[in-house]
């Protein structure tokens, strides 16, 4: 993915952690290109935190090595790094005003003060909060204190910007608000972000580039659309948005199409992963994302009915109204229920709980691993 | 439950804390001031005056008794404060969540045991014939027996070890409330251990320490045992001389003037000391 001929930000390689019997994180390799907004996406515990705290320096990795700019930083200090981090909770010193907080990295810097002056007024005058300087930390709004947080780690101009999950403390309409102003900031500032976040939506909205981690190690580095459409695992292909997943047994394989006894009599087609020969008899899942499933009423036979190839009835358990993304839980005969997003007009036509449809999508959209 | 109930409860409850106050407190100090501005001027006849406090400015020995007190308890705030900030912190920030619990305990360990048989204990270690000096002998490292008792230094070490408690405790309850974050973020921002200890740890544990000091400084200002029991006759604690003109002059009078003076005087040092750090009493002592 490095497609500049620059010198990387960030180098991880093969690095590992493990504390005492447990693996953290497990020879996890990646480079950043300079100026670019990655995040890593993973569940709580699978070591995010861990690696994001080796790249600043408070863990030493007990394997690899960290490249800044080129350099290994394995030797250096967490207070020589030129990498700078936004904590979970901001860190914010109370007992400072907001100039001393941003102050403070540059007086450590041994800058002078009428530098220092200069550089704090411009870099509050950047996040757009200009007469913000003698105000108290706590009498900052949460948005305020997360701007206040990236400036001061900005105002020192790190070769990287790590942010450690800083939307988890705001509520979810301040924390939609704050994704498109990080990516705003990252643009704006033109610094390598590191983001960390278990939350997909916030990776897949802001990222460049996103590595999906599980269990200490990267299951697939690359950019939102590939990781959405062409998930390399079936971890991320479960984990990056929402899917239908079925269990069940490879029949019958050929190379581009796969079918697949789910267990119900319903022999489900789907896509196999590329380059892996998945043999008869072995155990899959497959999965279909919620919008690549059509509902058709029972009785309209379907036009384009030829052309799907999974074909399933049930009947409609509820429908889950929101907007333009609404949803139809169906219940097919075996008793499980699928996902499938319908437009609902609010008219007389619009589909009722309790009536028979007919679900159909293209093995295209069906990946199975 | 109506408004009236709800006061009448809550009158209910302040009542032993407002008896408290008013009996232990409040009456016997009005009772003494009253006491200190007598003068007896006959068998048994007495005016009011100012001639217990004139008495106390002319006498050199009285007030420089008083301000060799305050010194030493400065110094004794000080060197508490010096022992107790490491030991504060590592309980807070340095030992696991396991270890923070027996840590504390055992730092409690010393409050089980009076403050009189602590004395004794330490008298039976440092007296000639104690346990050091016959060690140091035996050992041959010294020739003829050695008093460590009634010096300065003792009493300091006696009262350091005796108010130590009174400073870890409000300073690790301040450092537990500290997110590590905030350390770590001192470093990532290019501070070195100094610097995130100077500008960092130290002002937020700021209530803490003045809350520490003040209690140190007045439980050592105040303290008798102590000082008798390890300095001997001459320490010239100010209790001392307050002792001395109850019991031995018989003079109560001019010992209520004695108390009076004290409690000025130490109410006025902790309030330069907040002064100077720029805190106040709601800040510091009311928070922890
Ligand atoms: N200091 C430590 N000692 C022992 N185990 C640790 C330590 N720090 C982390 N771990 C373990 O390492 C694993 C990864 O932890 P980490 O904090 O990196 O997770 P995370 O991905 O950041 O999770 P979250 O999203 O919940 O913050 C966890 O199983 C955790 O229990
Ligand atoms: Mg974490």
């Amino acid at each position: 993915m490095n497609t500049s001929t620059s010198v990387p930000d960030l180098e991880c390689h093969q690095i590992s952690k493990n504390f005492g019997s447990v693996q953290a994180v497990d020879q996890v390799s990646f480079d950043i290109p300079p100026g670019s907004f990655f995040s890593i996406l993973g569940p709580s515990g699978c070591g995010k935190t861990t690696l994001m705290r080796m790249i600043a320096g408070f863990e030493s990795p007990s394997n690899g090595d960290i490249r800044i700019k080129g350099q290994s930083v394995l030797g250096t200090p967490p207070n020589k790094r030129n990498v700078k981090m936004v904590f979970q909770h901001l860190a914010l010193f109370p007992m400072m005003n907001v100039y001393d907080n941003i102050a403070y990295g540059l007086r450590c810097n041994g800058v002078k003060r009428a530098d220092i002056d200069r550089k704090v007024g411009d870099v509050l005058e950047r996040v757009a909060l200009p007469d913000l300087a003698k105000r108290e930390i706590h009498q900052l709004s949460g948005g305020q204190k997360q701007r206040i947080a990236i400036a001061r780690c900005m105002v020192l101009d790190p070769d990287v910007l790590l942010l450690d999950e800083p939307l988890g403390a705001l509520d979810l309409k301040l924390r939609e608000a704050m994704k498109i102003e990080l990516k705003l900031l990252q643009h704006q500032f033109n610094t390598t972000f590191v983001y960390i976040t278990h939350d997909q939506s916030e990776a897949l909205v802001m990222s460049d580039h996103v590595a999906v981690m599980n269990e200490g190690r990267f299951e697939q580095i690359g950019t939102p659309q590939t990781l959405y459409h062409k998930p390399a695992t079936s971890f991320v292909a479960g984990f990056v948005g929402e899917s239908n997943q079925w269990r069940g047994t490879v029949v019958d394989s050929t190379t581009d199409s796969i079918s697949v006894d789910v267990g119900t009599g319903f022999k489900a087609i789907a896509t196999p992963p590329p380059g892996a020969g998945l043999a008869s008899g072995s155990a899959v899942t497959v999965f279909v994302r919620p919008e690549h499933i059509s509902v058709d009423r029972a009785h309209h036979a379907a036009a384009d009915a030829s052309a799907k190839t999974n074909e399933l009835s049930g009947t409609i358990d509820s429908l889950l109204f929101n907007g333009a993304n609404s949803r139809v839980l169906v219940r097919d005969l075996t008793g499980e229920l699928i996902e499938a997003d319908i437009t609902l007009t609010g008219g007389l036509d619009d589909p009722k709980p309790g009536e028979s449809v007919r679900l159909s999508w293209h093995a295209a959209s069906a990946l199975c691993f | 439950m109506t408004s009236d109930a709800k006061k009448l409860s809550l009158l209910l409850l302040f009542i032993p804390f407002a008896l408290w106050i008013a009996l232990l407190i409040v009456l016997p100090h009005i009772g003494m001031f009253e006491l200190s501005l007598k003068e007896k001027i006959a068998p048994r006849v007495y005016e009011y005056s100012l001639a217990n406090y004139k008495n106390f400015v002319t006498e050199p020995i009285y007030w420089n008794t008083l301000l060799r007190t305050g010194g030493v308890s400065l110094l004794v705030t000080f060197l508490a404060l010096l022992i107790g900030f490491p030991v504060a912190y590592y309980i807070a920030k340095v030992a696991g969540k396991r270890s923070k619990g027996a840590l504390f305990l055992l730092c409690l360990i010393p409050l089980w045991v009076s403050d009189l048989i602590r004395a004794f204990g330490w008298i039976l270690l440092l007296r000639e014939t104690g346990v050091i000096s016959t060690a140091l002998q035996a050992s041959g490292l010294i020739d003829g027996p050695i008093e460590f008792l009634y010096n300065d230094a003792t009493v300091v070490m006696g009262l350091v070890y005796t108010v130590v408690l009174f400073m870890i405790v409000p300073l690790v309850s301040t450092l537990d409330g500290m997110d590590n974050e905030m350390i770590e973020a001192g470093y990532n921002l290019g501070g070195n251990g100094f610097t995130v200890l100077r500008r960092i740890i130290i002002p937020y544990a700021m209530p803490g320490i003045v809350a520490g000091c003040i209690v140190v400084f007045m439980l050592s200002a105040g303290s008798y045992l102590t000082p008798i029991l390890l300095g001997g006759k001459n320490s010239s604690w100010f209790t001392e001389q307050i002792y001395d003109q109850f019991i031995t002059r018989y003079n109560w009078e001019s010992g209520a003037a004695f108390g009076f003076v004290l409690l000025i005087f130490t109410s006025f040092v902790v309030w330069l000391g907040l002064k100077l750090s720029g805190q106040t009493l709601s800040s510091t002592v009311a928070k922890s």
